[in-house]
């Protein structure tokens, strides 16, 4: 295939998601079918040319080989932002993924979601998130993975809150995409930095500056940091972890998608991509994050009930593993577990709706014994369970392996130890609690007999996508790990250096970036010496130097996790056979005696109840706080200025009233009360007049004379 | 009508509304049909005039320029530039769609189809004057169709939301007479040496006296007048007339409220403070910055805790002002151009919410948040029109408002980095009101007390679709737009930030 | 004793004054005329009186003829008034007729 084949199949790629979305929201209601063969049909084509693409790179074999193109979308003159796309061996990879997934989960979806009053639009948004998360998956700068970004964040939202009249959808949809905005929050600002700094958000050119030095220093520790929220939030990392186990409200072909497979697997899709942009400091966050990430998730996942929120919070303990696999700077196994990881946890979701699609009941206490009437699901079921435990041979053994082995390599030789020991537990509780599900749901004896005796196997369109499912599970490691095996043709770490000689922007030393010179005030001893040398130090080249360098740490670390994580998962799954499968021991006795600890994880370490407690009510009560001082205070003030002209208006006018008017109506007045007086004088008599004037004449006459 | 096309889509509403006088009140039909007819011939030659608008100059364009008040110098003087054109666009198109979004006006219809008119000449005249005399009359015009508009037809409390309305930008007006006329004194004619209103003869300062020149004077006049522009926009502390202006105005006033009248504050920095006291403009910009970060936050906040649909959406639409003069302060070439895209996504988004507020109120009468509940399965297409707007106001990319938003970020970020951090917060609140409003109003089980509720007519969908559609082709590819206004804009930058 | 001038005057003054008061009292028409009558009488006296005592004096005498004539025609008016005044309200009291004073 030609450069521009690969493009232009890859845009078809992308188009048909959309055009399906299109098609089934607007006319699906009027075509047969609801038009549900509309979006399988598109999803198998763009499977098929996912496919092709794939099998391209295969041969291609050249992991550095890129296909780029991109045309200016945005033009001001001094401000151009591009859209573009980018296929190379990661991207190849993805596309696989995310098709595979869609397809099958399309498929599966005609059966599960039969009947239901709003079937053409669940189909829609399937394709609408599709389209998005595939917009990410070929986007070749950050502005566009930002505008897919959101786009997944919308699609996620729109399916979360599917079944909208619950109440708990409708809580669980709003909360889902607040948290991912507050990641992207940091996303968006991590992102400006970048373009401010840079003066470009396409990937390369990007890594060519950080090479260069052109960004450097706290703002590429902060930029890193805030790039990383964006994956905090939408790969539901510690602290905004929280809406996962609620986006489980959502339809579970929705949950084994978005939720499992694909979506939530973008934040980890997103570092790794953007692995040289992120210094050192910012790596041992991610380190750090993803690590108790996986530790926590997990010892939740011991006591719940829930067979989708068991599933969804070792999601959230799996993420964390690809997480720390990222912060340990080996970004191409968390690549590899994100593949392995998409397969199997799809299909353990997907199994979980079929299971539910039986039983009509989300709760493993009313299953049991469900073995002997679905074995499809069963088995497949076991399947997904074996690879996630990573028992030897499945494909989770291959890439968690590969994952912990980083983690204790870069102990060795960093010092923190602490990743890797949390990584560990959390491997000793994942077969734990995967088991504890096995045997509740699908051995002993059935807890609830009338759901039981209603349960069937699945019809053939919900079975069959279990079936490739289960057969990736297995096969899709290659029974190698990721450096060994076919992954490596696809994803290494970028060559950062020639990537920067591409663009012609050589190290420079780490200068103070200019641009930001004048509000920015980063003195240089603000960190210590020691670690102070954040330059070029990015997350490939550290991983690059552990291939060099530190070989035979990295070989000696590797051996040791391997050991140690099969030891976890004998452990693990004889724990689990012990005391759900031959019950010698109560768990309710141990869930007696540690009733606080029990507390705490059924409370999901109450990161709700406190979030509730602090933020929701800080922002409501703010929010009051605002109203109340605008209309109280403000609005005060201008009512009082209105009500003081008013008054002052009264005042006046009494004024005028009484005053000025007065003096007039004074004068009126007396003028009337003199007419009033000389009115009687005119009495039309003219005698009276007569006695008037004689009277006046004498009057004269005697003035006259005494005068 | 290819000659005076700015004085034909100006003064054609006036024709319109003299025709209505002569129709019999009872004829309601007939009067609609004309006022219709009316708003339609402006909507006509706007799209010529964007198809016809020379993107390539900074210069105006569709000049008219005539004598008219001899003895004191004033001028009939029209045209436009990149920075009105969106603006006359975006007046042209909403006066036409809130005419049709009026159809169910029964009370006193002559009068309120006739003042409607008029309202729309004075609008589509304040954006199209280059006199400043003449800025001022169109400017002034604008009160009284409103304040009659709101005071007749609105609401419970219209008297006092007009009277407010009215007082308020009243006040703000007079500071801007004050201005005006202090610039006619100081400014020379530059061929008759006599005074002038002439507001390019004003852009030069060349022509300013030593009077005008002081800085002193300066910063008080660019004071004046950013309080007469700053009631208009309206800038915390100024707004409080808006939320009860929007709640009492009948819905089509609203949309022409915030889609068209908000713009003009802003309108009024960029065409008249900005170029004509520059140095005050960069001297007031970390200001200006700081107001617009506590527009964006204040009212999202106070948003949040309305409970008054309306209310809700008159204080989003404070938030989303503050974004434009954020944008405005930046002086950089994406913080101007996406403040005056905002400025034009803003006024088809928030009209899209507000006719779909209008929607629901002539349906339930009432607009209570917290009433509804569940409409979403009563009514799936007006929550999917409904839901659309909301999205493309919480800055969903993929719609208009995003696109104005990051430009605005990305211009003014590295300008006043922590304000634009503190603003950004505003992505996230503003995503909080709209969300849990959509969900009280629309998500959660039906409540039976609107089980007769009527999905939306055909005719409603007529005002919604076409700015939804504009509002989606600027959220793919905003450039038509950004095209037609970033020569002069990138101008004015030149101008101000030298 | 000896007849003089103030004697005449004296006798005119009184006759006037007494016309006087029947024409600011009486309020009988008739009287009032009569009154009238006194007083222009009283004058003739004294033109007749100033007429007989000063030097070349015969002004006063044709003064007096031209007042008996002017009496004579005012008393003739005068009393048709009194008469029409009779006749349409039915008597001759000035007080009562008053319709003018309206």
């Amino acid at each position: 295939m030609s450069d521009n084949a690969i493009l232009t199949t890859a845009l078809v790629i992308l188009g048909l998601p959309l055009l399906s979305y299109v098609l089934t929201f607007f006319f699906g209601r009027m075509l047969p079918r609801k038009g549900d063969f509309i979006g399988v049909s598109f999803m198998g084509a763009a499977w098929i040319l996912a496919i092709r693409i794939f099998i391209c790179f295969w041969k291609i074999g050249d992991p550095a080989y890129r296909v780029e193109a991109s045309f200016t979308w945005v033009d001001l003159g001094s401000l151009h932002l591009d859209a573009g796309m980018l296929v190379d061996g990661m991207t190849s990879v993805m596309l696989m993924v995310v098709t595979t997934v869609s397809f099958l989960v399309h498929l599966y979806s005609t059966g599960y979601m039969h009947g239901d009053r709003r079937y053409e639009r669940f189909f829609a948004f399937l394709g609408f998130f599709t389209f998005s998360m595939l917009g990410i998956v070929l986007s070749n700068n950050l502005f566009f993975l930002y505008v897919f970004w959101e786009l997944v964040g919308l699609s996620s939202y729109l399916l979360i809150g599917f079944f909208f009249h619950k109440h708990s959808a409708a809580n669980a949809n709003k909360k889902a995409f607040l948290t991912n905005r507050v990641g992207d929050y940091g996303f968006w600002l991590g992102i400006l930095t970048f373009f401010t700094v840079c003066g470009t958000l396409n990937y390369f050119e990007l890594f060519a500056h950080v090479h260069a030095g052109t960004i450097s220093g706290h703002l590429l520790a902060w930029a890193g940091v805030g790039l990383f929220m964006g994956c905090v939030g939408k790969s539901a990392q510690i602290p905004l972890h929280i809406w996962l186990p609620d986006a489980m409200e959502g339809p579970t072909p929705v949950s084994a998608l978005i939720h499992a497979a694909t979506m939530v697997a973008a934040g980890v899709y997103m570092v790794a991509r953007l692995s040289p942009l992120f210094g050192a400091t910012a790596m041992l966050v991610i380190l750090y994050v993803g690590a108790i990430t996986a530790f926590v998730a997990a010892t939740i996942a011991l006591v719940k009930t829930d067979f989708k929120r068991v599933l969804a919070f070792s999601t959230l303990s799996q993420l964390g593993y690809m997480v720390m696999s990222l912060g340990a700077g080996d970004s191409v196994n968390a690549m590899f577990h994100l593949t392995t990881h998409a397969m199997f946890k799809g299909l353990l979701f997907l199994t979980a709706g079929s299971v539910i699609h039986a039983v009509h009941s989300q709760e493993i206490t009313d299953m049991g014994g469900l073995r002997k009437k679905m074995p499809i699901t069963f088995w497949t079921f076991m399947i997904g369970t074996l690879a996630l435990s990573g028992v030897p041979g499945f494909s989770g053994f291959f890439s968690k392996d590969g994952i912990l082995g980083s983690a204790l390599a870069f102990g060795m030789t960093d010092g923190h130890y602490i990743p890797f020991i949390l990584g560990i537990a959390a491997a000793l509780l994942t077969p734990f609690y995967m088991f504890r599900l096995t045997f509740r749901a699908f051995f002993g004896k059935p807890a609830d007999q009338e759901r039981f005796d209603h349960a069937h196997e699945s019809p053939w369109t919900m079975t069959v996508p279990l079936i490739v499912l289960a057969i990736l599970s297995i096969f899709v490691s290659g029974f190698k790990t990721a450096d060994k095996g076919w992954f490596s043709k696809f994803a290494v770490p970028y060559d950062v250096p020639a990537i920067a000689a591409e663009f012609h922007l050589e190290a420079s030393g780490g200068h103070e970036d200019v641009a930001l010179a004048d509000e920015h005030a980063a003195p240089a001893h603000e960190e210590p010496a020691g670690e102070g040398h954040e330059t070029a130090v990015s997350g490939a080249e550290h991983a690059e130097a552990g291939h060099g360098g530190h070989h035979d740490v990295r070989h000696t670390a590797h051996i040791r996790a391997m050991f140690m994580s099969i030891l976890m998962v004998i452990l693990g799954i004889g724990g689990a056979w012990w005391v759900y499968f031959m019950h010698k021991v109560d768990p309710s006795r141990i869930q007696a005696r540690m009733s606080g600890l029990y507390t705490v994880l059924q409370g999901q370490y109450f990161f709700d109840e406190f979030y509730a407690a602090t933020v929701y009510r800080a922002t409501l009560w703010w929010a009051a706080v605002c109203a109340a001082f605008d209309r109280y205070v403000i609005d005060g003030i201008v009512n009082g200025t209105g009500y003081l002209t008013r008054m002052m208006s009264w005042a006046s006018g009494l004024f005028d009233h009484y005053v000025v008017d007065g003096a007039v109506n004074g004068v009126a007045v007396a003028l009337q009360g003199a007419g009033e007086g000389f009115r009687r004088l005119q009495t039309g008599r003219v005698q009276t007049y007569l006695v008037y004037t004689s009277a006046s004449v004498l009057v004269l006459i005697v003035v006259y004379k005494v005068l | 009508m290819g000659e005076h096309i700015l004085s034909w889509m100006t003064f054609f509403p006036v024709i319109g509304a003299a025709v209505i006088a002569f129709i019999p009140s009872e004829r309601k039909e007939i009067i609609k049909t004309v006022a219709a007819a009316a708003a339609a011939v402006p909507l006509i030659l706007a799209v010529q005039l964007f198809v016809n608008f020379d993107r390539g100059t900074a210069a105006f364009q569709f000049v008219e320029h005539y004598t008219w008040i001899k003895s004191f110098n004033i001028e009939y003087y029209m045209g436009i530039d990149g920075l009105s054109v969106p603006m006359v666009l975006l007046t042209a198109l909403l006066s036409f769609l809130c005419i049709i979004a009026s159809w169910n006006i029964s009370k006193a219809t002559k009068g309120y189809f006739a003042l409607f008119l008029i309202l729309e000449a004075a609008m589509i005249g304040v954006f199209c004057a280059l006199d400043f005399f003449l800025f001022y009359l169109f400017w002034e015009l604008m009160l009284l169709p409103m304040y009659f508009l709101i005071g007749i037809w609105g609401g419970p409390r219209r008297e006092y939301a007009a009277i407010k309305f009215f007082l308020y930008t009243l006040a703000g007006s007079v500071l801007m007479l004050l201005a005006m006329i202090a610039f006619y004194l100081n400014v020379q004619d530059p061929n008759t040496g006599g005074h002038t209103f002439n507001m390019l003869f004003m852009m030069d300062q060349a022509n300013h006296s030593a009077w005008l020149k002081a800085t002193d004077i300066r910063h008080l006049l660019w004071l004046g007048l950013f309080i007469g522009f700053a009631i208009k926009v309206p800038i915390f502390p100024f707004h409080t007339w808006l939320p009860d202006a929007h709640v009492e105005a009948p819905t089509a006033v609203s949309v022409i409220l915030a889609g068209v009248l908000l713009k003009m504050g802003t309108y009024g920095l960029l065409r008249i403070s900005y170029p004509i006291l520059p140095d005050a403009a960069v001297w007031f910009s970390f200001t200006l910055a700081i107001f617009g970060a506590i527009n964006i936050l204040y009212g999202a906040y106070c948003a949040m805790a309305q409970t008054d649909m309306k209310k809700l959406v008159a204080y989003s639409s404070i938030s989303h002002m503050g974004y434009v003069l954020l944008g405005m302060s930046a002086m950089t070439s994406a913080g101007i151009n996406g403040a005056v895209l905002q400025m034009f996504n803003h006024g088809t988004i928030t009209a899209m919410m507000f006719l779909c507020v209008g929607v629901i109120y002539d349906r339930a009468h009432h607009r209570e948040i917290n009433g509804f509940g569940g409409l979403g399965l009563q009514m799936p297409l007006y929550t999917s029109v409904f839901s659309f707007a909301l999205f493309a106001a919480i800055g969903l990319p993929g719609l208009s408002g995003f696109v104005s938003e990051a430009m605005i970020f990305i211009g003014v970020f590295p300008v006043y980095r922590t304000v634009a951090i503190i603003s950004a917060l505003g992505i996230i609140i503003g995503a909080a009101y709209v969300l849990w409003m959509l969900q009280r109003v629309f998500l959660g089980p039906k409540n039976e007390k609107y089980d007769d509720l009527p999905d939306i007519s055909g005719r409603e969908m007529f005002t919604l679709v076409p700015i939804g559609i504009l509002v989606l082709l600027l959220g793919i590819y905003p450039m038509p737009v950004l095209d037609l206004m970033k020569v002069s804009l990138n101008n004015l930058i030149k101008v101000v930030a030298g | 004793m000896n007849v003089g001038l103030p004697h005449f005057l004296t006798v005119g003054a009184i006759l006037f004054a007494l016309g006087l008061f029947a024409v600011m009292s009486r309020r009988n028409a008739i009287g009032i005329l009569m009154g009238v009558e006194l007083m222009l009488n009283a004058s003739n006296i004294n033109f007749v009186a100033f007429s007989r005592y000063v030097e070349h004096a015969v002004d006063g005498q044709i003064m007096a003829a031209f007042v008996i004539v002017l009496a004579a025609a005012e008393a003739a008016v005068a009393l048709a008034i009194v008469l029409a005044m009779y006749r349409n309200f039915g008597t001759a009291n000035a007080d009562v007729v008053q319709s003018l004073k309206r």
